[in-house]
C-alpha cells in the first residue's frame, strides 16, 4: 500500500495550496505536482467520495485537509507507466501492491464466500463419512471429478486454502504499513490549516472585537475539553479527534489474523476420540479403548492425558403426550472420574450442552442407546456369555440393531466347537408392526423387547480383518433352525429366555443404557474466543467512531476587528461534524462575541425564517468565489 | 430412567398465541392496503406534485450554486433546544454556519403521500394499523413463549414470527423517533405478510418443549441475535433495493430520459438516492458487529454442544458466507469505484445469503443444527 495518510499531509497541503493558487477551475486541469503524486490520489479520492464531481478548487482544498480514511486507493495507485519494463523486482512489487490493494482484498473476500458454498451442498467427509458414501453411491458419475477437486473436503482443499491464504497475506500486507502510518499519525501533529477554510465542508465565521490570541487560546481550550488533539501554527489551531476509528480498524484486522492462527493451532494440536460406555462400565483415556480416534499432527496417541471415568447412570426424559410425544427433554450421564491412574474419584455430569471438563479435555455426551444384558449357556448348562451388548439406534424411538457374538464354549450337536452369532432388533417399547415387523413406539424402556435370530459357524473374527462389533458376518455361518423349514427365532422380554435348538439357552437378564462420549482436546479455543472478542470491539470502534478535524483561525485586521473562522472535516458518513462545530462556535462566544449588527438583529430577532434568509444571503456573499 | 415429562405445555396460551398471530396478519393486510392507497392517491395529485417538484428543482438549483446552509440544533442556555444560528445571532450578533455537501444537496422526494392531504391521512392510518398489528404480534410471540416456558424462538415458525416483529418494531421505532421513513411501510408489509404467511402454513409447529440440544442460555443470546440481525438486515435490504431504483431514476432524470409514467411518479416521491444509500449503510454497519457477535456466540454454543467451535456445518458455513459478503459490502463502500450501485448489489446478495441460511439451509440441508422443527 503506497497511499499514506498523515505523515506527508503538510507537504500535501502545500501542493494543494499551490494547485489552488493556480486557479485550476476544472478537475481535468488540476495537474498533480510531479513531486507529489499523492496529491492526485487525494483529489481522485475525493472525487470518488463526492458522488458527483465538485468544484476543482474545492476538491484541492479538501485534499489539503487530508483523507480521514486509510483505505488503499487501488484504482489510483498504479500509474500504468510504472509497470512497463521494470524487471522481476518491479513485477514482484507490482504483484505485491496488487495483492495488498483493497480491490483485490474485495475480490478475494468475494471468492472466499463463493468457495464456501459447495461444502454446504456436498456432504463432507469430516462431518459425516456415511453421508459422503451414500452421496457417492447416488452420483457415481461425478465422483472422480469431485474427488480430484477435493469436493468432499472443501475446507481443506487446495483451492479453498489458496484463497484464504492469499487473503491473509493481503491482510498482513495491509496491516503492517497501516500500523506504521498510524504510529506516525500519533506522533505527528494534526495537519496545518488550509488557507481557504471556507472551502471545507463545514464552516463558520464571524467578526469580533476580541483579541486574536485570546480567541485562539480559548479555542484550544474548548477543543481540548472535547478531547481533540490540538496544535497551533501560523495563527490557526489544528485539531483532530477519533483516532479510535483507525485503532479499531487495525485491531479488527489484526484480530482476524490472530483468529486464523488460533484455528490453525486447534487444527494442528487438537484431536478427539469417541467411545461407547455401558452403565457401570469404565473407560480410561487410552487409544486402545477408543472406538474411534482422530489424531492430528501434534496430538497423537502419546499425548493423551491419563484419566478415566465410570458411567454410573444415565438419565433421559421424554415428552409423554402431544404431537411431539417421544421428543427428548433431557439427557444426562452421571460419571465418576479420576485423574492419573487410579486417582481420587470425583463425580460429575455430562449432558447435552454441558460437557464435563477433565484435565483440560472436554467429555461430551453425543448419543445414547440400550444394551440388553444377555446370558448364553451351552448344552451342559455352563455360562458361555454374560454381558451387556450395546445396540445401535436406528430411529427416533430407539428401535435398535443388536448383535451378540459368542466366541467360545459352545458345542454343536455334532460335538464340534462352534461359534454363535445372534442378530435382530431391540425395541425399548416393543410393538410388532404387521408390515415393518418389530419396532419401538417410544424412546424409553417401558416394555423392552428383543427379536433375534441365531447363526452358528465361524464368526470370522480370526481372519485379521477389522470387524465391526455391531455387524454379523454370516458368510461362514448357518442359521439356527427349529426344524427343516422354520428358522429359530426368539422374542425375549426382560427376564425371559429361550432354548437354543442344539441345547443351551439365551436369556435377557436385564437392561442397561449406554452413552457415547466424545473426548475432545481443543487447544486454541481460548485464543479464538479472545481474538473474536477483540475483533468485535475493534469493529465497533472502526464503524462508529468518526475521525474528524476542526481548524480555528483568528486574524485581527488593520481595522482592529478580528475575523474568527472555524472549519470542520469528517468522513461523509458523519453528519455530527456540523453540530460539533456549532457547539465550539457557541462556546467561543464567551471569549469572542460576534459583533452586533443592529439592523440585522432587529429583523431577525424573533422571526427565524427571516434570520435564515438573512444568514443565507450572508454566507452567499461570504463564499463569493462559489459564484 | 425417568420417563415423565418435565413440564407440560399450556395449550390454551398456545392457542391464544395462534389467534393473536392470525389477527396481526389480518391487521397487517389492512395496513398494507392503506400504504398502497397512500402511494396511489399520492400519485393522483400530480399537478400539486409537479409544481412541488418544480419548486424543489428550483430550490435545488439555487442551493447547488450556493453552499447549503444548515440550521443546527444545540441546547440553548435556558435548557430548551433551538437552532444555533438563531441562538448565536440573538445573543451576540452574526455568525454564519455553512455546511456544504460534497456536491449539490440531494433532492428528497416528497414521500408516499406526495403532499396530498388525503393520501397523507391514509398513510397515518396505515401507520396506526401497523402499530396495532405489531402489538397483536408482540402478544402472540409473548404468549407463545409463556405457553412453553421458554424463549419464543425455539423453531423456525417462532423464529419467523419474532424476526418479522423485530423488523416492524425497528420501522415503528424510526418513525416515532421522528424519522420520515413511511415510504418503507409498503415493502415492509409485503415482506412481513409473506414471512408470516409462510410461517403459519409451511413452518408451523405446535408449541412444545425444546429438544435437549436447545436447552441452553445461548438460545437466548445466539438466536435472538440472529433474529434481531434478520429484522434489521431486512430493512437494510429494502433500502438498498430502493436505492438502486432511485439511483437509476436519478441518472435517467439527469439525462432527461424520464418518461413521467407511474414508475417515475413513484420514484419521484422516494427519498434521494444519497439518503437511501446512507440509511442502508447505517443499518448494515450497525448490524455487522451484532452479526459477528451472533456468529461468535454460536461458536461458543457449538463448542459446548458438539465439541468443536467450528465444524463447517451448513448453517455455520452460510452464516460465514453472509458475514463475508457483508464485509465485502463494507469494503466496497470504502473503495473508490465500488461505491454506489455495486455496493448496493453486494448488500442485496448478502441479505439473500442471510435468507438462504435461515430458511434454505434449515429446511433443505440437514446439518447438526436441529432447529427447523419441521
Ligand atoms: C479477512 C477478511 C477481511 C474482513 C472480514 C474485513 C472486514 C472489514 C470491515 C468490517 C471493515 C470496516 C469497514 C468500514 O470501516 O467501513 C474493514 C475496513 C477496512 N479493511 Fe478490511 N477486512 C478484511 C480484509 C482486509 C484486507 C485484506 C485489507 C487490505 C487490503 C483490508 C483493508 C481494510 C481497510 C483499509 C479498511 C478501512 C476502510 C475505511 O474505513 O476507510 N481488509 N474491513
Amino acid at each position: 500500500m503506497t497511499t499514506t495518510d498523515q505523515p506527508d499531509d503538510a507537504a500535501r497541503a502545500a501542493a494543494a495550496e499551490r494547485a489552488a493558487a493556480a486557479e485550476a477551475d476544472s478537475p481535468e486541469q488540476s495537474e498533480p505536482d510531479p513531486d507529489l503524486p499523492d496529491a492526485a490520489d487525494e483529489a481522485a479520492a475525493h472525487e470518488a467520495a463526492a458522488d458527483e464531481p465538485g468544484d476543482g478548487d474545492e476538491r484541492d482544498e479538501l485534499s489539503a485537509a487530508g483523507r480521514l480514511s486509510s483505505a488503499p486507493l487501488a484504482e489510483q495507485e498504479q500509474p500504468e507507466a510504472e509497470v512497463v519494463g521494470i524487471g522481476v523486482l518491479g513485477w514482484t512489487r507490482w504483484a505485491w501492491r496488487q495483492l495488498t490493494s483493497m480491490r483485490v482484498a474485495l475480490i478475494l473476500l468475494f471468492l472466499l464466500s463463493l468457495a464456501a458454498v459447495p461444502g454446504s451442498l456436498v456432504p463432507q467427509t469430516a462431518a459425516s463419512p456415511a453421508k459422503v458414501e451414500a452421496w457417492q453411491q447416488a452420483h457415481k458419475f461425478w465422483v472422480p471429478l469431485f474427488d480430484k477437486l477435493g469436493m468432499f473436503h472443501v475446507y481443506s482443499s487446495f483451492w479453498f486454502s489458496a484463497i484464504y491464504i492469499l487473503l491473509f497475506i493481503s491482510l498482513v500486507g495491509c496491516i503492517i504499513p497501516r500500523t506504521w502510518q498510524f504510529v506516525g499519525v500519533l506522533r505527528a501533529r494534526p495537519p496545518a490549516a488550509p488557507r481557504h477554510l471556507v472551502r471545507l465542508p463545514v464552516y463558520a465565521t464571524w467578526r469580533s472585537s476580541a483579541d486574536a490570541d485570546a480567541v485562539l487560546t480559548a479555542a484550544q481550550g474548548a477543543l481540548r475539553k472535547r478531547r481533540f488533539r490540538t496544535s497551533t501554527a501560523g495563527g490557526a489551531i489544528s485539531s483532530e479527534k477519533g483516532y479510535l476509528r483507525e485503532f479499531g480498524n487495525l485491531l479488527f484486522h489484526i484480530s482476524l489474523v490472530a483468529m486464523l492462527i488460533a484455528f490453525a493451532v486447534t487444527k494442528l494440536a487438537g484431536g478427539q476420540g469417541t467411545v461407547i460406555v455401558v452403565e457401570g462400565g469404565s473407560f480410561s483415556n487410552n487409544v486402545t479403548q477408543y472406538d474411534d480416534f482422530e489424531p492430528s499432527t501434534l496430538y497423537t496417541a502419546d499425548s493423551l492425558p491419563p484419566f478415566g471415568f465410570t458411567l454410573d447412570g444415565f438419565d433421559a426424559s421424554f415428552q409423554t403426550s402431544g404431537s411431539a410425544r417421544g421428543q427428548a427433554i433431557t439427557f444426562a450421564a452421571k460419571l465418576s472420574y479420576w485423574l492419573g491412574s487410579g486417582g481420587k474419584q470425583t463425580s460429575g455430569t455430562a449432558s447435552v450442552n454441558h460437557p464435563l471438563q477433565v484435565d483440560g479435555d472436554n467429555i461430551y455426551l453425543t448419543a445414547h442407546g440400550f444394551a440388553p444384558v444377555m446370558k448364553v449357556t451351552n448344552a451342559k448348562g455352563e455360562v458361555i456369555f454374560d454381558g451387556a451388548t450395546p445396540c445401535l439406534p436406528q430411529d427416533a424411538n430407539v428401535t435398535s440393531l443388536c448383535t451378540i457374538k459368542v466366541t467360545d464354549g459352545y458345542v454343536g450337536k455334532d460335538g464340534k466347537k462352534t461359534q454363535l452369532g445372534f442378530t435382530g432388533i431391540f425395541a425399548p417399547t416393543a410393538e410388532i408392526d404387521p408390515v415393518l415387523g418389530p419396532r419401538s413406539t417410544f424412546p424409553a424402556a417401558t416394555d423392552p423387547g428383543l427379536f433375534i435370530t441365531g447363526y452358528q459357524g465361524d464368526l470370522g473374527m480370526d481372519t485379521g480383518n477389522a470387524q465391526s462389533v455391531y455387524q454379523l458376518d454370516t458368510g461362514a455361518m448357518k442359521q439356527l433352525k427349529l426344524d427343516k423349514t422354520n428358522p429359530w427365532k426368539a422374542q425375549l422380554h426382560s427376564g425371559q429366555g429361550m432354548k437354543l435348538p442344539d441345547g443351551g439357552t439365551i436369556t435377557m437378564t436385564g437392561l442397561k443404557q449406554w452413552a457415547n462420549f466424545t473426548v475432545a482436546h481443543n487447544p486454541g479455543t481460548g485464543s479464538a474466543l479472545v481474538s473474536s472478542a477483540l475483533a468485535i470491539l475493534g469493529l465497533i470502534g472502526s464503524l462508529f467512531v468518526q475521525r474528524r478535524r476542526i481548524w480555528v483561525r483568528a486574524v485581527t485586521g488593520p481595522d482592529g476587528v478580528t475575523t474568527v473562522e472555524l472549519a470542520g472535516l469528517a468522513r461523509s458518513e458523519s453528519s455530527r461534524i456540523a453540530e460539533e462545530l456549532a457547539e465550539v462556535a457557541l462556546v467561543l462566544q464567551d471569549t469572542a462575541p460576534a459583533d452586533r449588527d443592529d439592523g440585522d438583529r432587529d429583523d431577525s430577532g424573533d422571526d427565524p425564517s427571516a434570520a435564515d434568509r438573512e444568514l443565507t444571503a450572508t454566507s452567499l456573499s461570504g463564499a463569493g468565489e462559489a459564484e | 430412567m425417568n420417563i415423565a415429562a418435565a413440564q407440560s405445555v399450556n395449550s390454551s396460551l398456545a392457542h391464544v398465541s395462534n389467534v393473536l398471530i392470525y389477527s396481526a396478519m389480518a391487521v397487517y393486510l389492512f395496513a398494507f392496503l392503506a400504504y398502497t392507497a397512500e402511494w396511489t392517491f399520492g400519485g393522483r395529485s400530480r399537478v400539486a406534485r409537479q409544481s412541488a417538484a418544480l419548486a424543489e428543482a428550483e430550490a435545488a438549483a439555487a442551493e447547488a450554486a450556493a453552499p447549503a446552509k444548515v440550521s443546527i440544533s444545540v441546547a440553548a442556555a435556558n435548557g430548551g433546544t433551538t437552532t444555533l444560528t438563531r441562538t448565536v445571532a440573538a445573543k451576540a450578533g452574526k455568525v454564519d454556519i455553512v455546511a456544504k455537501g460534497d456536491a449539490a444537496p440531494p433532492v428528497e422526494g416528497a414521500g408516499a403521500a406526495g403532499g396530498n392531504d388525503q393520501a397523507d391521512r391514509l398513510g397515518r392510518i396505515a401507520v396506526s394499523l401497523t402499530s396495532l398489528a405489531a402489538l397483536l404480534q408482540l402478544g402472540g410471540v409473548v404468549a407463545r413463549g409463556l405457553s412453553a416456558g421458554r424463549p419464543p424462538w425455539g423453531n423456525l415458525y417462532e423464529f419467523t414470527c419474532a424476526m418479522t416483529l423485530v423488523a416492524v418494531m425497528l420501522f415503528l421505532g424510526l418513525l416515532y423517533s421522528g424519522r420520515d421513513v413511511r415510504w418503507l411501510g409498503l415493502p415492509l408489509m409485503l415482506g412481513v405478510l409473506t414471512g408470516l404467511g409462510v410461517a403459519v402454513t409451511v413452518l408451523y409447529a405446535a408449541s412444545e418443549q425444546l429438544v435437549p440440544a436447545l436447552h441452553s442460555y445461548w438460545l437466548w443470546i445466539h438466536v435472538s441475535g440472529a433474529m434481531i440481525c434478520g429484522g434489521a438486515l431486512y430493512a437494510g435490504a429494502i433500502t438498498s433495493g430502493l436505492y438502486i431504483c432511485k439511483d437509476f431514476y436519478e441518472a435517467a432524470r439527469a439525462e432527461g430520459r424520464t418518461k413521467g409514467g407511474r414508475w417515475s411518479d413513484i420514484c419521484e416521491r422516494m427519498p434521494s438516492a444519497a439518503s437511501l444509500d446512507k440509511l442502508s449503510y447505517r443499518i448494515n454497519a450497525i448490524v455487522f458487529p451484532l452479526w459477528t457477535f451472533t456468529i461468535v456466540a454460536g461458536a461458543i454454543w457449538a463448542e459446548s454442544a458438539w465439541g468443536h467451535y467450528w465444524q463447517w456445518d451448513p448453517t455455520e458455513t452460510w452464516a460465514f458466507i453472509t458475514w463475508v459478503v457483508y464485509a465485502c459490502y463494507l469494503h466496497a463502500r470504502a473503495t473508490a469505484g465500488w461505491k454506489g450501485r455495486k455496493a448496493a448489489v453486494l448488500a442485496l446478495i448478502a441479505f439473500s445469503c442471510y435468507l438462504i441460511n435461515a430458511y434454505g439451509v434449515s429446511i433443505f440441508i440437514n446439518g447438526v443444527h436441529s432447529y427447523a422443527g419441521l
